[in-house]
């Protein structure tokens, strides 16, 4: 059983430093923004399988409090950001 | 290894396998909507997939109530997200038109760009 955690968290941190490749090099303020979303659910599943590994409930309320942060946070950026190139439709 | 531990180790790994592969398709893909695509995977699927798992293990306990609400919470975001970033791709031209088959919106967006 020890090997699945292992991969897990192995599959999960290298999801993670990937993710944050396309964070820096992102050419848009969208693929930035993707790519944040991308890393909260990323260590959402993270702590999703800290409680399956170590049997602890208490990192469910932060589980879910992620969910509504990275939600308003992306709405947020999406709705008040500055727009990439000049003749942008808005 | 009994059957509940062969499932939740299943479960848990298939959501780990799908943020992976979402991960590397956020590098690879050559635009913003191929990457929203690539994107929603681990958003949806594999973090419903790993909380099952959890829920799984955690069984009995009371504090499944929280992962259930996650879930949904979840569900109930994730398109928001996704039409609104959409939406915004599709307006600033991140989409190049020899990947798209038909533009259905050609109609909608393109007269008045003045609007919303």
């Amino acid at each position: 059983m020890t090997a699945v955690w292992v991969a897990a968290g192995v599959m999960l941190t290298a999801a993670a430093l990937l993710t944050m490749i396309r964070l820096l090099i992102g050419p848009s303020t969208l693929d930035r923004l993707i790519a944040v979303d991308t890393t909260v659910a990323v260590t959402m599943c993270g702590l999703g399988t800290w409680a399956a590994f170590s049997g602890d409930t208490t990192v469910t309320y932060s589980l879910a409090a992620l969910a509504l942060i990275s939600f308003v946070g992306s709405v947020s950026i999406a709705r008040f950001r500055v727009p990439d190139i000049k003749d942008a439709r808005r | 290894m009994s059957a509940v531990e062969v499932l939740t180790a299943v479960l848990v790994l298939s959501g780990s396998a799908l943020a992976l592969t979402a991960a590397i398709g956020l590098l690879r893909f050559p635009d913003t909507l191929s990457r929203m695509h690539s994107a929603t995977k681990p958003q949806v699927l594999g973090l419903l997939l790993v909380l099952a798992g959890a829920a799984i293990r955690l069984r009995g306990n009371i504090d499944i109530g929280m992962i259930v609400l996650t879930g949904v919470f979840t569900l109930i975001t994730a398109p928001v997200i996704a039409q609104r970033v959409g939406q915004l791709a599709y307006r600033e031209h991140n989409v190049p038109d020899e990947l798209l088959s038909v533009d259905a919106l050609a109609d909608r967006e393109n007269p008045q760009r003045s609007e919303s």
